[in-house]
Parts: structure tokens; sequence; C-alpha cells
């Protein structure tokens, strides 16, 4: 079995009465891209902020490359390599699109207290950044305030951003969210290729690239995780076809 | 619409020509109102890092403006009244020279700064704003109860301080000490806003969850911009009391924190020249409606909300054609 990266051991979160993470222990390993599917309100975004630092659970931990950092902040986990992508984008609207792909290479650098020299004179910072931007192909639109992209280079310039980071390990929230076609299978093909940098846990409604990209795949329905396995093990699974996939499947 | 480069340049090329123009028809009062300009548009330049571009909205900045001129004052209280300043343990004498009051006044309102910004940065919005005012409120009442320094009646400087090789009496000199000065931080400012820190800040304003899924901390980035900002301010402060001579506990009154805002956003959030157009266009009608009616701060008000409603960009934004820098 390949070298698990990231790990969740029993995590539990209640927000009174709703159960929205229940005992959940799942595993991301190397080279892989991990799904969590789940009908809406299953508890997958509480299930990434508690992977990610910006909700501690009430029980269980969170293990980057074995070490718990359940009580670390979210910056922290983030220097610890982990990169994440936002469902509805985080991006500075109001400034370039490299300044916000600098933002990451600065992150990545560890400080930001540096008050004289020019960011984008910072030779090592623009080629961390400008290289983010290729690989996403935004490199065209660069100089283009964030707030004139279209909303599929938005979901790219996202991703753009925890590149720059070279975490271990990436935590995407629907990346695809609102991309049509093109631009959804466009990323398909790069999030392809990306797993061998560093495995992905993806969150994603978009099911055909579920099903094109996940070497495994996790149902999450009411705060549990239902089946764990390979796409045709929880294509098979009629527990998951009742509860979540119904005629679809 | 006027490049905003070229509106920067006529900005400081107006504060050059009127006081020399006034130094040639010989209306020193002139000098003391463009002095009185580039002061509030340096008081107001420090406010803005904080609320231009951390998004910080402080209604506290008299504090620090108000501990710039205490600085000054009580250091050359003590000078001109040949006595001890007893701090503790240690006897220090006082003194009557700019650049000695001016550290003094940076780094204390830096360390007002740094107090009052670890507790405020706890909250956001009007929290924020509403325990900036608290702090703010709590130095002017100490201020008016600090009987040593003249309580509310403030204290009287009877000369200006010195700087070696000026005369700071002479109005145009002094005028020219301050007018460097506000250069200067001008320039820093302008180096800050496009350094890495300046980006980061930025950012943290517009989306501080970015900024730590990134690694880094936006609270803290807020906390280094607001006590800059402070630390600005507060050497405002300092030349301000400089130039009346005087200092009272009004520096530190919470008028005063609106006024350096009124300021910020009259001339233009966020923009380099904003707070500088804002102190110039603000002395100029404080100076010209103010001669006409004791009721000019309605004209204020009415230019104010017209700002606020219609030109989000203040008047820089108006005079370049562009909208707000941000929101």
């Amino acid at each position: 079995m390949a070298e698990v990266v990231l790990e969740t051991r029993g995590i539990s979160k209640a927000f009174g009465a709703l159960k929205a993470s229940q005992d959940i222990s799942l595993d991301l390993r190397k080279g892989e891209i991990h799904a969590i599917i789940g009908p809406n309100g299953a508890g997958k975004s509480t299930l990434i902020a508690q992977i990610c630092g910006t909700l501690q659970p009430d029980a269980g931990a969170v293990l980057l490359e074995g070490q718990d950092v359940t009580g670390w902040p979210a910056r922290a986990r983030a220097t610890a390599g982990l990169g994440r992508t936002f469902q509805i984008s985080q991006l500075a609207m109001e400034d370039s699109v490299r300044e916000n792909v600098l933002l990451g290479a600065l992150g990545a650098r560890g400080t930001p207290w540096s008050f004289w020299k020019s960011a984008k004179a910072d030779a090592a910072l623009t080629e961390r950044a400008e290289a983010a931007l290729e690989r996403v192909k935004l490199m065209e639109q660069a100089d283009v305030k964030t707030a004139e992209l279209s909303h599929g280079q938005r979901r790219q310039l996202e991703v753009a951003v925890a590149l720059t980071l070279q975490p271990k390990a990436f935590v995407m929230d629907e990346p695809m969210a609102g991309m049509g076609a093109g631009g959804s299978k466009r990323l398909t093909g790069f999030l392809d290729e990306l797993r061998a940098e560093a495995p992905i846990l993806l969150v994603e409604h978009d099911m055909d690239a579920v099903f094109a990209l996940a070497d495994r795949i996790s149902v999450l329905v009411y705060g549990q995780i239902i089946a764990t396995g390979t796409v045709d093990e929880i294509r098979g699974d009629p527990q998951v076809q009742a509860a979540y996939l119904g005629e679809e499947a | 619409m006027i490049p905003e480069r070229l509106l920067n340049a006529l900005i400081l090329l107006g504060l050059i020509a009127v006081p020399a123009w006034a130094l040639w028809a010989d209306e020193p009062f002139t000098i003391t109102l463009a002095t009185r300009a580039v002061i509030l548009a340096l008081a107001a330049v420090g406010l803005n890092i904080a609320l231009g571009i951390g998004g910080l909205v402080s209604l506290g900045h008299a504090t620090f403006f108000g501990i710039g001129g205490y600085a000054m004052g009580i250091l050359a209280f003590h000078a001109q009244s040949y006595t001890a300043l007893e701090i503790g343990p240690l006897t220090l004498e006082g003194t009557k020279s700019m650049p000695v009051i001016w550290a003094v006044a940076v780094v204390f309102s830096a360390l007002a700064a740094w107090g009052i910004g670890l507790l405020s940065l706890r909250t956001s919005g009007v929290y924020f704003i509403m325990i900036t005012l608290a702090f703010g409120q709590m130095f002017f009442y100490f201020a008016i109860s600090w009987s040593t320094y003249g309580g509310e009646d403030g204290l009287s400087i009877y000369l200006r301080n010195g700087f070696p090789g000026l005369n700071t009496l002479d109005p145009i000199q002094f005028f020219g000490l301050c007018f460097a000065i506000l250069c200067a931080v001008l320039f820093a400012k302008a180096r800050l806003m496009a350094s890495p820190f300046g980006l980061a800040l930025n950012a943290a304003r517009q989306v501080p969850g970015r900024v730590e899924a990134v690694g880094l901390n936006p609270q803290r980035l807020k906390l280094v911009a607001f006590i800059l900002s402070g630390a600005i301010t507060g050497l405002a402060g300092a030349l301000f009391a400089d130039l009346n001579r005087f200092v009272s506990p009004t520096m530190f009154s919470w008028q005063f924190s609106g006024e350096i805002m009124i300021l910020v956003i009259l001339g233009g959030v966020a923009r380099l020249f904003g707070p500088v157009m804002g102190a110039v266009a603000f002395v100029m009608l404080e100076h010209w409606l103010g001669g006409l009616t004791e009721f000019w701060h309605i004209a204020l008000g009415a230019i104010l909300l017209g700002i606020v409603l219609f030109a989000r960009g203040g008047l820089i934004g108006i005079l370049t054609g562009k909208g707000a820098a941000h929101g």
C-alpha cells in the first residue's frame, strides 16, 4: 500500500443536535485522487474545514505525513504542506491575477516581512508565481484585474494559488463548480497529471469528473462515510445507490 | 481626466508654490495654513495605511496624534522650565531638539498602537470601531486629568523646538521641514504598497481566509500595519504641537479621529495621495468657508455626503476619472 500522506482518525463534529461529522476516518495516499461525494448537506464542507484547520473537531485527529496537526491553525497546516482550494473562490478581486499568485509564492517563502523591495521585482517570488500561472494557462491574463476574469478562469487561478505552495497534499473543494463543459474537461486533464506530484482529496459534484479521475471514492451521507472503494465498487454498491446515486446509476 | 501621477505631481507642486508665493507676498499666515495642511496630510497618510490598505476602520487615531503631541509637550516643557523628568527610578532631562522629540513620539505611539492593536484586532467591523474609539477616550480623559501637564488647559511651549541647521521659527523653514517629512513618508508608503508586505496586507483586507490558507497570519499583518500607521500619525502629532506651540487634550479627542478619517475619505481611500488631497481641500474649506460662516461644517458635511454617495474614489477618484480603488 502506498504511503499515507493525509489522514483523519475518527473525527466528529456536532452543531447542537446536528451531527455534521460522525467518526470519519479516511486517508489520502501518495499518487492518488481520493474523491469525496455526497448529497447536499452531507457534511462535506464541514469535513474539509476540519482537515484544513478552519474548524476544530470535537473528537478525533487529523494527521499530515504522520504528524498530528489537529490543534494547528490553518496557516500552520498550509506551511506544513496542505494546499487547498476553496469552493467559493477566495481571491483578491481588486488585485491582478499575478498579485494573487505572488501571494501564494510569498506564503511558500513563509515570511511577508519585507517592506521596501518591490514584490514584482523579486525574481524568486515572480518565478514561482509565473510557473504556477503557466501551468493553469493563465499567463496571458497575468496583468488582468481578477474581478475581470471569467468564472472558469477564477477557478483555474484558485488552483494556481494552491500550486505556488508546492504542497504535499491538495484539498480541493469543488474545483469544477460552475465551470463550463470545456473548462471542466481541461481541469480534469490537469488534475489527472497533478496527482503524480501530490495526492488530491477532491470534493466534487461533477460525477463525470469524479468517475474519470478518482482512484478511490468515499461516500458521505448525513455526516457518515457509508462506503469507500474504487469507482466500480462504489457504482455497484447498493447502499450507495439507494442513498445517493439514485436513478442516476 | 488627469493621469494619477500627474495629479500627484500637481498636488506636490501646489504645496510648494503656495508657500513660495506667500513668502514673496509676505503673507506668513498662508504659510502657516500650508504647514497645517501638510501636517494633517501626514496624520491622514498614517491612518490610511491602516484604513486604506488594511481595511481597519480606526476611530481612535487621535490617540497616536495626541501621544505625539504630548511627547513634544512634555519634553519641551521640562526643557523650558529646567525641571527634571522623573519616570520611576529614571531621571531624564527635557529637550528642545526636534529629532529627539520625533523619535520619542514615534516610539511611544508605536508602542501604544501595538497594545491597542493587539486587543482591538480580536474584533472586527463595528466592534473594532468602538474599541478604538474607547481607547481614544481613555487617553483623552487621562490627559484632561493629568494636572502636571496642564490638565484641561493644555501646555504652552514658548519657543518652537530646534532642528540642526534650521531656524524653525521662520515659517517657511518649518514648512520646508514638514514638507520634506511628508514627501519622505509618501515615498516610503509607495514602496510599502508595492512590497511583499503591502501585497499580503492588501490580500488580508480582501480575503483573510486565503492569506491564512497560504500559510500567513492575516491578523499579524494587520497588527504591523496598525503599528506603522500609529507611528506616522504620532509623528504628525509632534509636528502639529510644534506648529501651534501648544498641546491640549483636544489632540486626543474623538472629533479629531473623525476629522482625519474625513480627510482620507474626502481625498480618496487607498490612494497614495488621497490623504494629501483631502487635507489640502479640508484646510482650504476650513479657511474660506470658515471665514464666511461659523456653520461651514454643514457645507463640509454635504460634500462628504456627495463623495460617499456618488464618488467613492474621493477627490482623487473624481479628478482622475477612476472609481474607488476598492469598495
